[in-house]
């Protein structure tokens, strides 16, 4: 029987059929966010496992919705937050920080400072910054919290900055005390927090600044970062936080996406254990700082030849860096005279041995930071090249505290964050008090670098600040307690249906009030 | 004692014996573990800018780790046999909740999953046996073998560039909408379904050349009537039990699928908890996965009694 059917009209151009197709492939069920959509879709690698402001505290101020008495504007300078204004006594020893007139929880009760002394003392008694500072007692006065402290303290404002210093209604406490509900002050409410991955939130309408342009945002906690890598160039997300540097030419190629990478204050550095009877001279450490290829492994590792460390505190930090510093760099005939002046003498195999024993080190990194086990092999590499035969051994991250307390640490590989107070004070403290830090200096400690910064954190005197943080930089270059390697370069990308998008070097908010729909 | 009675009790038994079993040896290879445990789980806690000795120390006052080890065990039995599965020593949230919001997610995965590599499986293994061309099969056996050798975490990553990156037809990661189960539960379907293809080609191949098949044929039974009576039972029996088997590897694959599509589940969070050394999440989590195994393993058992009547002659499983 002949067939009835017409047959395929072979004369239709072929683009015609493929655009019938494409269209049948958009209306199927799709995701691609419609354009009505007014949800920000942002991705991140950190996790939620908590609401308690000790712990993930970070995610919430970064999504505007707790805040903190004293926060930062785009060029990083201290303003008010939760709280309008703050003064300090003539004798330094009473900070007032008034509360911001008419501001209101997202439960719709007003701010009391007795609710803000609480969340405060709250904070004191959980691990985080504010075991640094010299508190006496915080106490209400009126709209006013007052902080008695024992000794001046210059950078109480910037310690208040922290995340775990958010200040929380009091129906954000369960009846155990815990965090059950994430209760804030700032211009988002929290609408569903679903750990480990999920927070979403919407404008909060009791917020008396100006309305932000984005009315809703999901949060997305992704762990890998090719997949991260993926949600950004499908389009699924609108801004995608962290991405692996291998990745910044494909990215960078993406029309769609815009990538941003600029330093942050995080030094990648190698910890010394200068107890160590192979590390204990400074001729040693010289001499595996001068080994080290940084220009090679910040291009190479870090795709950002600026990346490669020349002392310890990146340009970007300017009031930190010093520019007449001697800048670290190669110099393998150097690193080897420094050596042999050490009195490390090669052996048949090449291995360095001083009073028989060879120069055999490990060096303990952490995977949580992609780029640090990387480096670890790099530096293994560039430190065999000089004779050292040093071992990678990759663990938790609390295995560089751990080691530290008990005095196993030989090396360590991290990297060092200077903006959890976004005065790098907070973090020096913690390094090279007078037994060294978890982080820091190891077996080593400086007169000069302590009193430089006690001074410090009791000096306005700019021109006086100015020259003991030069002399924090300088002692730390000649000595070596720890060996700068990289500066940290912060990535991230939005997509093209954003406008405004803006990335903060201190990672204290991700500033959703700026941003702006192109469409 | 009826059959299905003394399915129950053995069941039961299993189901204890597994628990204390797991419980038991979880705990004490976590406490094996090298490492201060208090340091985990300040790391886990606190994250690796704010991980420090005090830090440590607090969360060893708090938790107690510094109790006898046994103490410890006996504390966590004393509330396993109450129905309680202790709290969390990252979150501090009862493992109870954490589990259920991850088992769903898990379980929902795990069955699309499967259901989809039964329908993929099965459908091109019966086909291909039935339409008995020796390059189809050579063509079936070459591709199950390469899906099944194909890491399911590259499969994903394949998946994924195709049809979210450059289709854009599904999300890459996340979940929340039934768009989102598509490319994990696919990753994981491909390797399984390759698997039972093969499987079902083989038992349909070997049921079709069996002499009852046959004898079926010269009597004279119509195709359908030999296909639905002498062949599809006959070569259920080793399909259902491989699929049950295969329940093991998916689990396997979760781990991995989930992590990679950021998927809520229990395989992302046992990582999580092994990282941090949450001793009671592991435990409950090792718990749940060991009694999902003793169940499964009877509903397959249960299931090849009842296609089996050989086995019915014997015992209840």
């Amino acid at each position: 029987m002949k067939s009835t059917l017409s047959p395929f009209p072979s004369t239709r151009p072929r683009r015609q059929v493929l655009a019938i197709l494409l269209c049948a492939a958009s209306a199927a069920p799709g995701w691609a966010a419609p354009p009505d959509s007014k949800t920000l879709n942002i991705v991140g690698p950190w996790e939620v496992h908590s609401l308690e402001p000790s712990r993930n505290g970070y995610i919430f101020t970064r999504l505007q919705v707790a805040e903190t008495l004293v926060t930062v504007d785009n060029q990083g300078a201290l303003v008010p937050g939760l709280a309008s204004g703050w003064e300090v006594s003539a004798n330094q020893l009473s900070w007032r920080f008034t509360l911001r007139p008419g501001a209101r929880f997202h439960d719709g009760t007003a701010v009391t400072a007795a609710d803000t002394v609480a969340a405060l003392e709250r904070a004191r008694k959980n691990p985080g910054v504010l075991a640094n500072v010299p508190l006496q007692k915080i106490s209400a006065d009126k709209d006013v919290v007052v902080f008695a402290l024992s000794r001046p303290f210059t950078p109480l404002p910037a310690f208040l900055v922290n995340y775990s210093t958010q200040i929380l209604a009091p129906s954000a406490y369960g009846a155990d005390g815990n965090v059950k509900a994430v209760v804030g002050t700032g211009p988002y409410k929290v609408t569903l927090a679903q750990p480990p991955q999920k927070v979403e939130t919407a404008r909060f309408d009791g917020w008396a600044g100006s309305k932000p342009a984005i009315e809703k945002v999901a949060y997305l906690a992704v762990g890998r970062g090719e997949t991260r890598n993926l949600m950004a160039t499908s389009g699924q997300a609108d801004v995608v936080f962290t991405h692996d540097p291998a990745n910044f030419d494909r990215l960078r190629a993406n029309k769609t996406l815009t990538l941003q990478t600029q330093p942050i204050p995080r030094t990648v550095y190698i910890k010394v254990n200068a107890a160590h009877p192979a590390l204990k001279d400074v001729a040693t450490r010289r001499a595996m700082s001068l080994a080290l290829d940084r220009v090679g492994m910040a291009s190479a590792i870090l795709h950002e030849p600026k990346a490669a460390a020349t002392q310890l505190f990146p340009a970007s930090m300017a009031e930190w860096h010093v520019p007449g510093l001697q800048p670290l760099t190669r110099d393998l005939s150097q690193a080897r005279a420094l050596l042999a002046s050490a009195g490390w003498i090669p052996g048949p195999d090449g291995i360095l041995r001083r009073d028989g024993k060879p120069f055999k080190v490990t060096l303990r990194t952490y995977a949580d930071r992609p780029e640090l086990p990387v480096l670890a092999a790099a530096i293994q590499a560039q430190l065999r090249e000089v004779g050292i035969d040093m071992a990678v051994a990759i663990a938790n991250s609390s295995e560089i505290p751990a080691g530290h307390k008990d005095g196993t640490l030989e090396l360590a590989l991290v990297a060092r964050n200077y903006s959890l107070v976004p005065d790098p004070v907070g973090t020096l403290l913690e390094d090279f008090g007078p037994s060294g830090g978890d982080w820091g200096a190891m077996g080593w400690a400086s007169a000069s670098l302590r009193d430089a910064i006690s001074a410090l954190s009791s000096t306005y005197d700019g021109q006086r600040r100015s020259r003991q943080r030069g002399a924090i930089a300088t002692v730390i270059q000649a000595d070596l307690p720890v060996i700068p390697v990289a500066w940290y370069q912060h990535s991230a990308t939005s997509h093209r249906r954003m406008a405004n998008v803006s990335f903060d070097p201190l990672e204290i908010s991700y500033r959703i009030t700026q941003m702006q729909w192109t469409r | 004692m009826g059959p299905l009675l003394r399915g129950v009790v053995r069941l039961a038994l299993r189901a204890a014996a597994v628990g204390g079993i797991v419980g038991v040896v979880s705990f004490l290879l976590m406490r094996a573990l090298p490492g201060d445990a208090a340091y985990r789980i300040a790391a886990g806690r606190y994250g690796y800018d704010m991980v420090n000795s005090a830090a440590a120390e607090a969360v060893r006052q708090e938790l107690g780790l510094d109790r006898p080890w046994w103490v410890q065990l006996g504390a966590w039995m004393a509330d396993l046999l109450q129905g309680r599965l202790g709290r969390s020593l990252v979150t501090g949230d009862a493992v109870l909740a954490e589990l259920a919001h991850q088992w769903g997610h898990t379980l929902l995965l795990a069955l699309a999953a499967w259901a989809l590599a039964l329908a993929m499986g099965l459908a091109g293994g019966s086909l291909v046996a039935l339409a008995r061309k020796a390059w189809l099969d050579r063509a079936m056996g070459s591709l199950g073998l390469a899906l099944k050798a194909t890491p399911t975490f590259v499969v994903g990553l394949v998946l994924a560039i195709v049809l979210a990156e450059w289709a854009q037809w599904l999300p890459a990661a996340g979940h929340g909408g039934p768009e989102h189960l598509v490319l994990p539960g696919l990753a994981l379907a491909l390797g399984l379904a390759a698997g039972l293809g093969l499987v079902t080609l083989h038992s349909m191949r070997q049921v079709l050349a069996s002499p009852s098949v046959a004898f079926a044929q010269t009597k004279g039974l119509p195709p359908t009537a030999v296909m639905c009576r002498h062949v599809l039972r006959n070569a259920a029996v080793p399909v259902v039990a491989y699929a049950g088997t295969q329940l093991v590897l998916l689990m396997e694959g979760v781990v991995v699928v989930e992590s990679f599509f950021a998927w809520p589940g229990v395989g992302h969070a046992l990582i999580h908890a092994l990282v941090a050394r949450d001793i009671p999440m592991v435990q409950g989590t090792a718990l749940c996965m060991g009694w999902l195994f003793v169940l499964l393993n009877s509903a397959v058992d249960g299931l090849c009694w009842l296609l089996d009547p050989r086995l019915q002659h014997q015992e209840a499983p």
